[in-house]
């Protein structure tokens, strides 16, 4: 067997393994839509634990950051930096929405948004926003995909079949397991990643320089400003930085499929320890800029740095060792899609198209068109995926820079009466609006800031000024929380 | 409407935002290398462990602060 044929063969096993997890886990119970996107409501510590893991761990882990490291080197510190003040900020929010979505059943993150704010509209453009801001960070896991094949081929298959496997693979997945099956999976995944987080950040800077220090010092002698922000950017420094790192921070718990996560856990108590812990797992992510940062001296020049890792691995170890460690990565791209596939279709149909289009329709009638949504998400994505060749980190950005404007509608909804339904939809379209308008003309970043985060501090502003100039309406969160429960 | 965070625990929130966000030209540097890694490489690795620090004091005021909340069994927890 030739060198590519043995790491494609672990690779497609590896694949083989996971989903036959995903399909043993769903087939056993019966799938309604509460048991699909939910899995009842019975998650304790560690299955939450590992579902939100799971979206924590995707294909940016494994090359995006890698590739941020090797390319734009300083910059890619703020991956470093947003990761455990996203569990801060879950902790103050995340138990709270939980405690909704029991209370009304709540399954989606747009259903949330109808029961504070009591308006269709507005929950079917949030579903809307959501869906659309998924499509990038899908594409991500589905470009992810096609790297892994393409170089575990030596390049011998292209990137556009590999993706056309992937896809067909993905969508298969989710039809079959639903939540449940597709947190089991995320056991396989996550332990995969860790070892070869472990390893391959160790080992590869010990072969090349005999430690860790001696990679470091010798990059610090031929680029000296490697390191630091801004990099081997113009203007990637310190205030792009911060206003990333915010961004992030609030935008994590925003993407709809992690909003939704927590509605699986069987208590808020087990969120808020989850939080607490959280940020130890990301311990995986300097393990991963350190390949990257290795990768500038072994590899210099590659035109595409989400190719470092895998490359550095396949010039340093035999074929086997990249096959294991492509498999894990396609087990990363794959759990993450799968779990956003079936957030995004969830949303279309129960919160865009059922409640304004076909009112009518019954729980059974929504769970199969989410279905048939779901091939028909992961085909724009594939699209896109096909026909543009953005960086790994610039679709995550965009991503965070769209789904981050939930932000100011959900904090204020669960803690302030103040703010109004006309005030959240008017700072949502301004917030999405700016960002939008800055990305499109280039500006992105405007006076050193992050598009989506200036995009952020105008949506907070409209939110707040309309919000004082329309009439207070009583909050859907009322009844159930009376007045004496305010302390 | 929901019951806010306790000051207490919004201060121990704080503290991870300055020490990895808003401190930023404080720590992005090169040097003193600690253990072989630039500065700023240290800095932000080892907040991933100082995080949790924090949280779990935010943890404890809150759960003092409303008994419904307080862990169950740890058997009935288990998933």
């Amino acid at each position: 067997m030739s060198a590519s044929a043995v790491a494609l063969t672990l690779i497609f096993g590896t694949v083989a393994v996971g989903s036959f997890i995903g399909f043993y886990v769903g087939a056993r119970y019966k799938m309604d839509l509460e048991q699909w996107t939910v899995a009842g409501r019975g998650f304790g510590l560690v299955l939450v634990w590992l579902l939100m893991a799971g979206e924590v761990y995707t294909t940016f882990t494994f090359l995006g950051a890698s590739g941020c490291a090797y390319s734009r080197g300083g910059p890619a510190l703020y991956i470093l930096g947003y990761q455990p003040l996203v569990f801060v900020v879950s902790f103050f929010i995340v138990p709270q929405v939980w405690e909704v979505g029991r209370k009304y059943g709540l399954q989606t993150q747009a259903d949330f948004f109808q029961v504070r704010y009591r308006n269709k509209y507005l929950a079917a453009f949030v579903a809307l926003v959501g869906v659309v801001f998924i499509i990038p960070y899908l594409q991500l896991q589905l470009t992810g995909l096609g790297i892994i094949v393409e170089v575990a081929s030596s390049q011998g298959i292209g990137r556009t079949p590999a993706m056309l496997v992937a896809f067909a693979l993905v969508a298969a997945f989710v039809f079959a397991s639903g939540v449940r099956g597709v947190a089991w999976v995320c056991v396989l995944k996550d332990l995969l990643l860790l070892a070869a987080a472990l390893f391959v950040g160790i080992a590869v800077p010990y072969i090349y320089f005999g430690g860790v220090g001696q990679m470091f010092a010798a990059l610090l002698r031929a680029r000296p400003h490697h390191l630091v922000m801004p990099g081997t950017t113009p203007n990637l420094g310190h205030a792009w930085y911060v206003s990333t790192v915010l961004l992030t921070a609030v935008g994590f718990f925003m993407w709809p499929q992690n909003f939704a996560a927590s509605f699986t856990a069987k208590s808020g108590d087990t969120l808020r320890r989850n939080a607490v812990v959280m940020p130890l797992y990301s311990i995986t992510m300097p393990l991963m800029l350190l390949v990257g940062f290795t990768a500038v001296l072994i590899l210099p020049g590659m035109s595409n740095g989400d190719l470092a890792l895998l490359t550095l691995v396949r010039k340093t170890f035999p074929a086997w060792f990249l096959g294991l460690i492509g498999g894990a990565g396609a087990l990363t791209a794959m759990v993450p899609a799968a779990i956003l596939i079936l957030s995004a279709a969830t949303l279309f149909v129960k919160n865009l198209y059922r409640p304004i289009f076909a009112p009518s329709m019954t729980d059974d009638q929504v769970a199969k068109l989410a279905r048939i949504m779901v091939l028909v998400i992961t085909a724009v994505a594939l699209f896109f995926a096909i026909h543009s060749s953005t960086t790994l980190v610039s679709l995550l950005i965009l991503g965070y820079a769209g789904v981050a404007q939930f932000f100011p509608g959900v904090v204020l909804g669960l803690y302030s009466r103040r703010v109004t339904m006309p005030g959240v939809f008017a700072g949502l379209v301004a917030g999405i609006s700016i960002g939008a308008i800055l990305m499109l003309g280039k500006r992105d970043p405007f006076f050193g800031l992050n598009a989506g985060f200036l995009g952020l501090c105008g949506n907070l502003a409209v939110t707040a000024v309309v919000s004082l100039l329309s009439p207070i309406k009583p909050s859907g969160l009322d009844e159930s929380f009376p007045e004496s429960a305010v302390p | 409407m929901l019951k806010r965070p306790s000051f207490g625990s919004l201060l121990l929130g704080l503290i991870p935002f300055v020490g990895t966000c808003f401190s930023v030209s404080l720590w992005d540097r090169i040097y003193p290398l600690v253990f072989g890694l630039p500065f700023n490489f240290f800095w932000l690795t080892s907040w991933l462990a100082l995080t949790p620090l924090c949280m779990w004091g935010a943890y404890r005021l809150e759960t003092r602060r409303d008994p419904e909340s307080q862990p169950p069994n740890k058997g009935a927890d288990a998933a």
